[in-house]
Parts: structure tokens; sequence; C-alpha cells
């Protein structure tokens, strides 16, 4: 039985589970000053505008940084360990936290260009990192 | 240079493991001794800063304290700001102080975080500090958001598992000068690298402790600091610099607030990072304590680690840092282990740090972070 904390979407968040739902990952660009949004809301963190406009995402990115886990943060987590988080830098600008597919191996490099999928956990879709064919292999 | 603002009194509880003990306990009992140390009565007391609690969580800590010891203040709030806490709390109350609103502030904290709470509930507590949305439901945890940070550092600047372990010794030795520090056991290099992994480069023993504990500050007037028994040590320098909450959304992970507030503290107090006689520094775990050295400019990047294994954070080191154990090996008990830092720089200070003294130590600097390296307080404090 798992009680993994699961988003709930808000006004400010609802496009993107909504996207990660039918497999559409987005973004957001500010329409007034070109910003990319790191992680979604409703004002542009650099000019403090509310035009924000949703994009779609290729969904190719590099690792900006992992970790391997194997201290569960709550009883949720505990028959997952040893799981691994990443931090993606995106190319088109914004940025993810999400586990990697398959785990620790074959290792991964900072800098690893890699792709995000999705994944169902109890019923909502959550981004996972993907390693791209042949990387790292 | 002054901010006007003085610390008056200063005392710290037992910390551990603490049967018996209530976060409201621990506050009372951290609060009365530093106004006593203040030669000070809690009538002469108008003004009261409060942090958090996970064990008594509430929404008005300051007025559930007031209300707990029977204080009725001329100001009372409370500061939430992680790890930041204590420093922000004594940033603030030298600015009541210094304009005049109040004349004696007392800061207090505590928590029976241990005891209280055990280290699963600790550990799944501070958890929920990652974002509901972009980082929970991926299993962050804290010690993996500061994981994130050191794999990334690491990689940069060349800093090895084996450096950030010497940090971790070097605490232990500090730690075992104080008679009153959680672990006192000396541990080695190789222990530490042979300590369970908690996540990658981390271990246990990167880590700081889950401890019982509180700790408390008077922070006086000018004119009001004429009626403790001690010398003040004065607040010469605070600075704050901020950047993001959650590492999801830190502009780098290389680069944080500390390097602003540590500047405004420098600049306030007219000195320089090499002018410290004395460091007490989060060290939430040793990648924190290695950021914040390198950040602040107490060491150039990547030279910290290096640093720490040459003993240079030693006692008689080029920079004794954490001369009490730090979170690492003294005790953490939420905001309190933010003020163990700085009572711990009052005793160095005031020359009453014992078997752990810093010949002449006139300078000293205290920094707290709260969240993942997300807020962050410098102070500068001097013996007068």
């Amino acid at each position: 039985m798992s009680t993994r904390p699961l988003p709930h979407p808000n006004a400010d968040t609802r496009p993107f589970w909504d996207g990660c739902a039918v497999g559409e990952l987005r973004y957001q660009r500010c329409d007034r000053c070109g910003q990319v949004q790191l992680i979604p809301r409703s004002r542009c963190a650099a000019c403090q505008g509310t035009a924000l406009t949703w994009q779609r995402s290729d969904g190719r990115g590099r690792i900006l940084s992992h970790t391997t886990v194997h201290r569960a943060p709550s009883e949720a987590f505990r028959s997952e360990v040893p799981y691994v988080m990443a931090l993606v830098d995106m190319d088109e600008g914004f940025r993810l936290m999400a586990n990697v597919q398959g785990g620790a191996e074959p290792a991964l490099a900072i800098g690893q260009p890699v792709r995000i999928g999705f994944v169902d956990v109890d019923g909502t879709a959550l981004p996972i990192v993907q390693r791209l064919d042949g990387e790292g292999a | 240079m002054t901010m006007n603002a003085f610390i008056t009194g200063a005392f710290d509880t037992a910390v551990g493991e603490l049967p018996g003990s209530s976060c409201m306990g621990l506050h009372a009992e951290a609060a009365l001794g530093a106004v006593a140390d203040a030669g000070l009565t809690l009538a002469d007391i108008d003004g009261v800063l409060c942090a958090y609690s996970f064990t008594e969580p509430h929404l008005m800590l300051a007025s559930v304290f007031c209300e707990f010891v029977g204080l009725h203040p001329g100001f009372c709030a409370a500061v939430q700001a992680g790890g930041a806490s204590a420093c922000i709390m004594v940033m603030q109350a030298a600015a009541l102080v210094a304009s005049g609103q109040c004349r004696h502030v007392l800061v207090v904290t505590g928590d029976n975080r241990l005891t209280g709470l055990s280290r699963d509930g600790a550990v799944a507590a501070l958890a929920e500090v990652g974002h509901p949305q972009f980082e929970r439901p991926f299993g962050i945890s804290v010690p993996a958001s500061y994981a994130l940070v050191a794999q990334r550092y690491l990689h940069e600047f060349g800093t090895t598992p084996e450096q950030l372990a010497a940090i971790a010794v070097e605490h232990r030795r500090h730690a075992g000068r104080h008679p009153k520090a959680h672990r006192r056991e000396p541990i080695t290099v190789e222990q530490v690298m042979a300590s369970r992994p908690i996540a990658s480069p981390l271990r246990l023993l990167d880590c700081c402790l889950i401890s019982d504990g509180g700790a408390a500050l008077v922070v006086s007037s000018r004119a009001a600091a004429a009626d403790a028994r001690r010398p003040a040590i004065e607040i010469l320098g605070a600075g704050q610099g901020h950047t993001h909450e959650h590492i999801v959304a830190a502009p780098s992970l290389v680069d944080f607030g500390c390097k602003a507030s540590s500047a405004a503290a420098f600049r306030r107090a007219g000195v320089a990072a090499a002018d410290i006689d004395v460091a007490l520094i989060y060290d939430s775990f040793t990648i924190t304590l290695l950021v914040e050295l390198e950040s602040i400019g107490f060491f150039e990047r990547g030279e910290a680690g290096l640093a720490a294994a040459r003993g240079e954070l030693g006692l008689g080191g080029r920079l004794p840092c954490n001369t009490h154990g730090g979170l690492l090996s003294y005790g953490h008990s939420g905001a309190a282990g933010g003020m163990f830092h700085a009572v711990e720089a009052v005793h160095q200070l005031r020359g009453s740090a014992d078997a752990r003294q810093v010949p002449g130590a006139e300078l000293a600097f205290v920094h707290g972070d709260g969240g993942i390296l997300s807020a962050h307080c410098s102070l500068v404090l001097g013996r007068r």
C-alpha cells in the first residue's frame, strides 16, 4: 500500500499536470520579457508579468546533478530505495526534478543528455528521466 | 562601525537525548538561564522572539512561550527561516533595540526533536520542506537535496568525499573538548567513509545529529547593556541573502545567499573575512559548511576540503571553526541548532570556552542557513 505524496495541481500548475497526463511536457515562457520559468507559476519571476504562455517541450535536457537515495524520507518510499533523483536542465531553459528510470546503473554523469518520459504512479502521470539509447551503457 | 546592539546574556541547556524534556520546558530553561546570565530578571525583558517547533508546532509559538513562562512583553513574534532562524532572530532583535522599540530582547529556541519525534519522525517532518508538486512526489528529503548540491559541487571544484569526511572528523575532535556535546567519541575519515550511505555522496557521518536541547540570548540596547552584570558582546555587523526556497528552483548549485549575507555583515562591521578569529558556521551536512566556507571567502574554491584535511578548521588552525562541535557533533535541535553556534561565539569572545578557547579571540563570525542553502544570515560579533 502506497501513500506516496502525489501532486495536487492548483490554478498555477494544472496545465503542467494535465500535460503529463497526455504525455506532453509543458513549460512557461513570459510573453512580456521572454523569460522561461524554472518551475510553473502564475507570475513571471523576472518581470512579474502575468502573461505566461504554456509551451510544449521536446523533452530533452542534461543532468545538472543527481543522487542515489538510500535513506527514505517516509514509509511510502521505503520499498523504493535505493532510488535515483536528478535535476535536469531542459534544453528550453526550464528545470525538472524527477526519478531516473532504471536506477543508478549504468552510472549517470553530470552534463549527460537525457530525455523525459512519463510513468504512472497510483494513477498520476509523473515525469521520469530516461537515458538516451547508447548513452552511459 | 556598530549596529548599536549588544549580547548581554547567553545560555544553552544540556543537549542530546533528554527524556522528560519538552519543547516549552527547554525554551523556559534556556530563557531563564540567559536572563540570569545577564544579571537581569524576566521583568526586564520587553521583547521576545521565538522560532518554530516540530514537537509542539503552533501558529504563534512566541505567544505560546510567553503564556507558558508568564511573560507579557511589549513586542512578541516568531521567526521561521529554518536554520537561518537563530541568526535572523539576533539581527531582528538588534534592530528592535537599536531603534529604541525595546531595551532587552529575549531570543529563545528549543525543541525535544529526538525524544519527542523519533529519528524517522524528524526525517519525515523535514522532508515536508520539499516542493509539494515538483519535489516531494519523487522522494525528496533534506539530505537528498544537499546531496544534489554536493554532487554538483564536487564535480565542479574537485572536492573529494574524503575531504568532506575530514570536516566531520574535525567537528568530532572539537566536540570532544565540550563536556555537553551530544557525540564526543573520536571518529576517523575511514569510519566516515564506511558509515552507511544516506544519499550519494553523503553518508551518515556527513549528516548532522538529531538532538533535544534549547538555547537563548538576551540582546540589549547600548544604554540597557549597562544594566547587565557582564561585559557585553557587540553585534558589529549583520546581513542576509535569499536566492530561492526549493532546490529545484535554485538559480545556481554552487553560488548561494551566504555570499551576499556575509558581504553585508563584514561591510557593516568594517572587517574582512581574514580578520575573523573564530567562525561558527551552519553545518547541517559536511557539504553545507564546505560550500559556505568557500562562498563566504574564508577559502578559495576547491580549497576548504584540503584545508579541513590539513586541520586548518581545528583549534590552533588557520580558522578554528565550530569549536563546540557544530550540528555534526555538538547537537541539532531545530532552531536551537543555529543558536548553539551563537552561544559558542559568546563563550569564545568572553574567553569562557575552557578547553576549546581560541586564545585572544576578539572577532567571531556566526552564520546560519535555512532550507536548502536558501535563506542565509551572517553576524559579526566582537568583544567590546
